[in-house]
């Protein structure tokens, strides 16, 4: 076990590497600082001067280095446009992004795991191909359009909800959040359902095909021999069963649901991290755009670190594969 | 073909395929797209593009609304009085092109690598494929925006975005497929002919693992597209000279507010037509093309 997470963890420490190096090439290299550091009506002179006072005359490594050194003591910058320490900046953001991918988590798997019980029970029945059809919908129909689509029923038409913001926040260990009043929710929903849209067709399907084949198992045959209601039997031995894969896929699609949320906050104008990548990269603010990527490189390394850990305690059969390999 | 009855493999896959209504009726569905898609200015009623056939007067009109000279609107207009069906067609024919060739371009590169991490094996195949982890562990939406953000804009970034974001699938698709047929006794002999290894690999191998890789490539298409539209959508995408779905969207997002709802609406469909009637083929032929579901 010891072998395993260390290995692990050395494995999650070289892909940050190899990513914050990919980024560092991607931002600093191929695109020339100067150009947006310095005003352009500078000499010569005050050219190689600034070139000089910020590192860019030192050699790649060099530059790398300095910017590693810098990146571990969480030094990313300051932001061009907001004079602020970027990752001070995305830091206070988080909060209103984790707020949304934890509700539009909730909604997938609230909706999604009972409506796939019910496809995976009797695949069948007119209702789980309706159930199932609707799954397709929620694969193919791009993420940003049901939200335009959204506020035109909700907001516009009809009125009920609000479009853009986060409405009324109140104070909850010092983190402004927004689902404790009814502002607060009438702002958090349509943005959360849209976001979730995707995750619940996945859920769906993934509970489906896992209950469709526990329900030929025999434990399941034994159960009902014995004469226990079906209400038991699926809630307790079939769900105990098939809920293994479906945690380990709501552990991993947590980081893409922070991803996908650039575009639900764009969309939504909700005040989060995603938000602040686009407008940061609309305004060419690259210490903002760098600290994002490598904030968000850093959670889906410990997302994924975690999610491998957890899965190996839970099934031993991993581990010794691993071990092996 | 004279030799009615005899069962090509093409054949077979036509008859399995036919099987499913749904999927018939997505594929004729996208033979339609396409045909608007390529014939866009033979089909269209308005050049959209042409500023001389524009007129301001006729911007926002509802559809089914008639133009000053008596042209009707089947699907309203923009706010530059442009004609909605023809921007689509013409937007369609962006999109499709657009996520057409980024899908080839990434299967040929995919194809490419995989066949090589799996016949040389070893660091080489090491390399290759924690690449790929690394690469599919993160949301191709993240990797695009990243790279879009450091390369700029214009249709050939999004064109090298959508291949960086893809090519790992194939590669990942083409080295499992590899793996299993190098064992086999066709390329074993192949071998014993010491016959060189390009041709082994791209006259024997590559046929033999072609049947995942189609399935892939058709649902990436979609992905591709529905990739492009959100970037255009976010502004990072298409530039505004090549309008693809994406960007007429983000154009009639301003307007929704006011209700003036089908300059976002009718592309829309246009786009959520495209991508469901790829996967409902997509699906079909994954089915079909699954040895291990032949009956």
């Amino acid at each position: 076990m010891v072998v395993f997470i260390t290995r692990r963890v050395l494995q999650s420490v070289i892909a940050l590497l190899v990513m914050s190096a990919l980024i560092f090439i991607g931002v600093f290299a191929i695109g020339n600082p100067i150009d947006i550091l310095i005003n352009p009506q500078a000499d010569q002179a005050e050219i190689a001067r600034a070139t000089a006072a910020l590192g860019l005359d030192q050699p790649m490594w060099v530059q790398y280095w300095e910017f590693l050194r810098h990146a571990v003591t969480g030094d990313l910058g300051r932001s061009f446009s907001q004079n602020m320490p970027a990752v001070q900046l995305i830091f206070e953001r988080m909060p209103a992004t984790v707020e949304l991918a934890l509700c539009a988590m909730l909604f997938a798997i609230v909706l999604g795991v009972p409506l796939g019980l019910v496809a995976g029970i009797k695949p069948d029945a007119w209702y789980s191909k309706t159930i199932m059809a609707g799954s397709i919908f929620g694969f193919s129909l791009p993420t940003f359009w049901v939200g335009l689509m959204m506020i035109m029923v909700f907001s516009v038409y009809l009125g009920w909800l609000p479009s853009t913001g986060r409405g009324h926040t109140t104070q909850l260990f010092g983190i402004p959040v927004s689902f404790l009043n009814w502002d607060g929710i009438t702002h958090l929903m349509m943005p959360a359902l849209n976001l979730a849209l995707f995750k619940l067709s996945l859920l769906i399907r993934l509970t489906r095909s896992g209950t469709r084949e526990a329900m030929l198992q025999d434990y399941v045959k034994f159960a009902r021999a014995k004469g226990l209601p079906m209400r038991r039997i699926v809630g307790v031995h079939v769900l105990k069963n098939i809920m293994i894969p479906i945690v380990t896929v709501i552990g991993l699609e947590f980081g893409s649901l922070i991803a996908f949320a650039i575009v639900t906050e764009t969309i939504f104008a909700w005040p989060g991290m995603g938000k602040l990548l686009i407008d940061s990269i609309n305004v060419l603010d690259r210490p903002v755009i760098v600290a994002y990527v490598l904030i968000i490189v850093c959670l889906f390394v410990i997302i994924n670190l975690v999610v491998d850990l957890l899965y190996s305690m839970l099934d031993p059969r991993v581990r010794l594969a691993e071990a092996r390999a | 073909m004279s030799n009615r009855g005899v069962e090509t493999p093409f054949r077979r896959v036509a008859a399995d395929f036919a099987e499913s209504r749904l999927a018939v009726a997505g594929l004729v569905t996208l033979i339609l797209i396409l045909i608007v898609a390529i014939g866009a200015p033979l089909v269209s009623p308005q050049n959209p593009y042409d500023l001389a056939t524009l007129d301001i007067m006729d911007s926002k009109l509802p559809p089914g609304g008639q133009s000053l000279d008596g042209m009707t609107f089947w699907l309203g207009s923009d706010d530059q009085g442009r004609d909605m069906l023809s921007a689509i067609f013409y937007g369609l024919r962006i999109s499709l092109g657009v996520g057409t060739l980024a899908t080839v371009c990434a299967l040929a590169i995919g194809l490419t690598v995989g066949l090589i991490a799996a016949w040389f094996g070893g660091w080489v195949e090491a390399v290759i494929m924690r690449l790929v982890d690394l690469q599919l562990s993160f949301p191709s939406i993240l990797i695009a925006l990243v790279l879009l953000a450091s390369l700029g804009q214009g249709v050939d970034k999004i064109v090298i975005a959508l291949i960086t974001v893809q090519w790992a699938y194939y590669a990942r698709t083409v080295r499992g497929a590899a793996l299993v047929e190098r064992n086999k006794e066709y390329i074993e002999a192949a071998t014993s002919l010491a016959l060189p290894t390009s041709r082994i690999l791209f006259n024997h191998l590559l046929p033999n693992v072609l049947p995942p890789l189609i399935v892939i490539a058709t649902v990436q298409v979609a992905h591709a597209i529905a990739l492009e539209a959100t970037l255009s959508f976010l502004g990072l995408g298409m530039p505004i000279t090549s309008p693809s779905l994406g960007l007429l969207i983000a154009n009639g997002f301003t307007h929704l507010m006011s209700g003036k709802y089908w300059i976002s609406l009718y592309p829309g469909i246009a786009l959520l037509a495209t991508i469901v009637s790829i996967n409902l083929v997509g699906d079909q032929l994954r089915d079909v093309l699954n040895p291990r579901l032949q009956k």
